[in-house]
């Protein structure tokens, strides 16, 4: 008899979702799928805010990633305004970015992704946590979550809030960096870069070797990819071009306003959230076929190693190198995602130090006049799920007439799709299953850290 | 015996989550010891249709505390807090858009047919699709607090809640005690800026587009009341506690003004009408506050605080 398998909610994301499989008769999958109920309608209620309020209200799109989202948008009502801020202000706000991923990185991988690798993909759901992690290794937890909170208090030192931050705005920035934070932050920040050393040594040594099998075999799909880069091709996450590259490995690059050109969405009758492609392949088309994908592409810490010729930073750089040649480039393996994300995490420590040891971090020019008036801007940064793009109109009021917003996951969505699919369809085989099983195919999601 | 909790996140942003996190070093004491999370889908593999996926009813686990953040907006939202009413003894509604809509309540101001009349059928990346309607669950007729759909024991707004009302809360509740509030005190009453009880700045309110006059090597006891250097900032009508119990309040550190995440100072008051009573006693004119209504109920759009306007004939 034909089965439906229900899983939810998907745990350990960050976001809300159900996997539904679908068993034919003889107990084989049918169909998979990953289904997105959120929909808030952000483009919708922007509608009439006034332009300096937006990054004070898009922020609440994510909660894990409030900054990307208060940057992105910031930089949005820059174009609006069609003001361009101070140096010292665009270091500021980058300096946040960087800060902003460090704690987050440090959540993803030992808390919600650790769980299947540290403790195994079987092992009974109620002890596959964090707190089964704490059980098992008491000080690294202890360690990791000091880690993680010392870089959270950070930015709730120096701007007053760390969730739903207020201090980006158009023009700049509404607090400088004094020379003594200045200080203190860069010896703390140079702790982040030597845990982040030990993280990513940890992992490639102890945790990922155990289940390369399932790093093979678990959630592969073949796609192109997303990422932001500098003229140069440089890995870059707050400002620059970005780049979409085919599977093959060839890419466009592309400034934000032009990201209509390139960059189409797709819905289904069975999802609120939208599925970007790449418009300009495949003749148009949009297909998740296993076999035959058409005009998909992937986003978040893959993505962006894989778009990228070179990393920011030295000891980035050197983690790139040996990626590179363990998995070419691009590479494809969907659990690799866990990978990119800590080498991703070398870079955030570096840069932060690098932007705390430049002279004019602590300057006092930083918010360029601004005046009301019409205009159209689009805001990009990575968020550490994705390419965020904000896309506001405005009318000679400074009043929002027009909100188009692509963040992070939703880039995601179809290959996710995919990747559940292409799970289920491993792991499930005449009717037999188990919740390890189950755990698998979320594994497969999880990797991609909706 | 630990006791146990079950967590859940509706219409929602997962920052409440990140907030319990921020707890910090403590929240590593009271768990697995005294703390047993029983459902958090955040960290913890509990599903609603048991672990194989093969139940039929959207079921929760038995739980002292349950916590909610997120507003509900959609039917499976309600379904979700009704399961969790049933399962818990106390009842927290975590966050601003739990206890009164929060931002995501700025959709009140439309009828739903418009939201997905935007999103679905007005977006330069696709062309006009019809709204989904498989599998997704169908939005209910605004965006709710959780008690505009369950009773609630305790409220901890914020936007997010600060980690120590959170700790504080859960602490009271593992020593037995089944109430808990925060003061009933406006951002104001915690905020160490300068006020003199009149505008410094004209009648007229002026748009947030520059950095407030402060000098940053001086402290937040240094700088005019932002409001009375002649900008909108609503700590007035919100209620404090946004810093925790200590500093000045969260957006003042960051030189910013106040826009209210901690919702309305009492259950039913009217930030707008109240708001608009304190510009007016300094001297400003209320009228001049720019994009009013949703300004003035940006966290705070449940309730029937903010609703469609009637469509002007012809």
């Amino acid at each position: 008899m034909a089965t439906t398998i229900n899983v939810q909610p998907v745990s350990r994301i960050e976001g809300h979702a159900r996997i539904v499989v679908q068993l034919d008769d003889a107990g084989n999958v049918d169909d998979a799928k990953f289904h997105v109920f959120a929909l808030r309608g952000f483009e919708k209620f922007c509608e009439g805010r006034p332009v300096e309020e937006m990054p004070r209200i898009v922020n609440r799109i994510c909660g894990i990633c409030p900054w990307n989202h208060h940057l992105a948008s910031a930089k949005a009502t820059d174009g609006i305004f069609g003001v361009t801020p101070p140096p010292t202000a665009l270091k500021l706000r980058r300096l946040a970015q960087n800060l902003s991923w460090i704690p987050d990185k440090l959540l993803h991988f030992y808390f919600l992704a650790a769980p299947d690798f540290v403790l195994g993909p079987d092992t009974d759901p109620a002890q596959r946590n964090v707190v089964g992690i704490a059980l098992a290794n008491p000080e690294l937890t202890r360690k990791v979550a000091h880690m993680r909170q010392e870089g959270a208090m950070v930015l709730e030192h120096w701007l007053g809030k760390v969730i739903h931050p207020v201090a980006a705005a158009p023009g700049g920035f509404a607090k400088p960096l004094l020379e003594e934070e200045r200080k203190e932050y860069l010896e703390k920040t140079k702790e982040q870069l030597e845990f982040a050393k030990f993280t990513i040594k940890f992992a490639k040594e102890e945790v990922f070797p155990k289940y390369l099998d399932v790093v093979k075999e678990l959630g592969v799909i073949k796609t192109g990819f997303i990422g932001t880069v500098t003229k140069d091709g440089t890995h870059e996450i707050h400002d620059g071009v970005l780049r979409l590259m085919k599977p093959d490995g060839t890419y466009t690059d592309f400034t934000y306003e032009e990201y209509t050109d390139y960059i189409g969405e797709h819905i289904e009758p069975w999802s609120y959230g939208k599925m970007p492609y790449a418009k300009k392949w495949d003749n148009g088309a949009f297909s998740m076929d296993l076999d035959n994908p058409m005009g998909i592409y992937r986003s978040n810490a893959l993505a962006r190693i894989n778009v990228c010729d070179k990393m920011a930073t030295p000891e980035a750089q050197k983690e790139l190198e040996y990626f590179r040649s363990q998995f070419g480039q691009p590479a494809q393996l969907t659990l690799l995602y866990h990978w990119a994300r800590l080498i991703e995490l070398v870079e955030n420590c570096e840069v932060a130090i690098q932007l705390l040891e430049d002279p004019e971090i602590t300057g006092r020019d930083i918010r360029a006049k601004v005046e009301v008036k019409a205009g159209r801007g689009v805001g990009c940064v990575e968020a550490p799920r994705g390419t965020l793009i904000h896309d506001y109109t405005g009318d000679a009021n400074g009043l929002i007439t027009k909100a188009n917003l692509i963040v992070g996951t939703t880039h995601n969505l179809a290959p996710i799709n995919m990747s559940v699919k292409q799970a289920a369809m491993a792991t499930i085989k005449a009717g037999k299953y188990d919740q390890g099983t189950l755990n698998r195919i979320e594994m497969a999601v999880r990797a991609y850290d909706p | 015996m630990a006791v146990k909790v079950a967590s859940e996140w509706l219409n929602a942003c997962s920052g409440c989550e990140i907030s319990i996190l921020n707890i910090g070093d403590a929240i590593l004491d009271l768990i697995p010891e005294k703390i047993e999370l029983v459902h958090i889908p955040a960290l913890v593999d509990s599903k609603y249709f048991g672990a194989l996926g093969d139940g039929k009813e959207l079921t929760l686990p038995q739980a002292t505390v349950g916590l909610i953040s997120g507003g509900v907006r959609n039917k499976e939202h309600q379904e979700v807090a009704e399961e969790m009413r049933k399962k818990v003894d106390i009842l927290i509604a975590l966050g601003t858009c739990a206890t009164n809509g929060g931002i995501p309540a700025q959709a009140n101001m439309w009828k739903n047919d418009d939201v997905f009349a935007k999103v679905f059928r007005d977006c330069p990346t696709h062309d006009p699709v019809d709204t989904p309607t498989e599998l997704v669950p169908p939005y209910t007729d605004s965006v709710k607090a959780i008690d505009e759909v369950v009773k609630v024991d305790i409220y901890l707004p914020g936007c997010p809640p600060h980690p120590k009302w959170i700790a504080d809360a859960l602490l009271a509740l593992l020593d037995g005690k089944t109430a808990y509030a925060l003061e009933e005190r406006s951002v104001c009453d915690t905020c160490p800026v300068i006020r003199e009880k009149k505008s410094g700045g004209g009648a007229d309110i002026k748009r947030a587009l520059v950095n407030y006059e402060y000098n940053p090597e001086e402290p937040i006891e240094k700088m005019r009341c932002i409001m009375e250097q002649g900008y909108l900032c609503v700590g007035a009508v919100t209620r404090a506690g946004c810093a925790g119990d200590t500093g000045a309040p969260r957006c003042i550190q960051s030189r910013q003004a106040c826009r209210g995440c901690f919702g309305p100072i009492r259950k039913g008051a009217r930030p707008l009408v109240d708001m608009m009573g304190a510009l007016s006693s300094i001297g400003q004119n209320a009228q001049t506050v720019v994009d009013r209504r949703a300004m003035l109920n940006r966290f705070c759009g449940s309730h029937n605080n903010l609703r469609p306007l009637p469509q002007r004939p012809g």
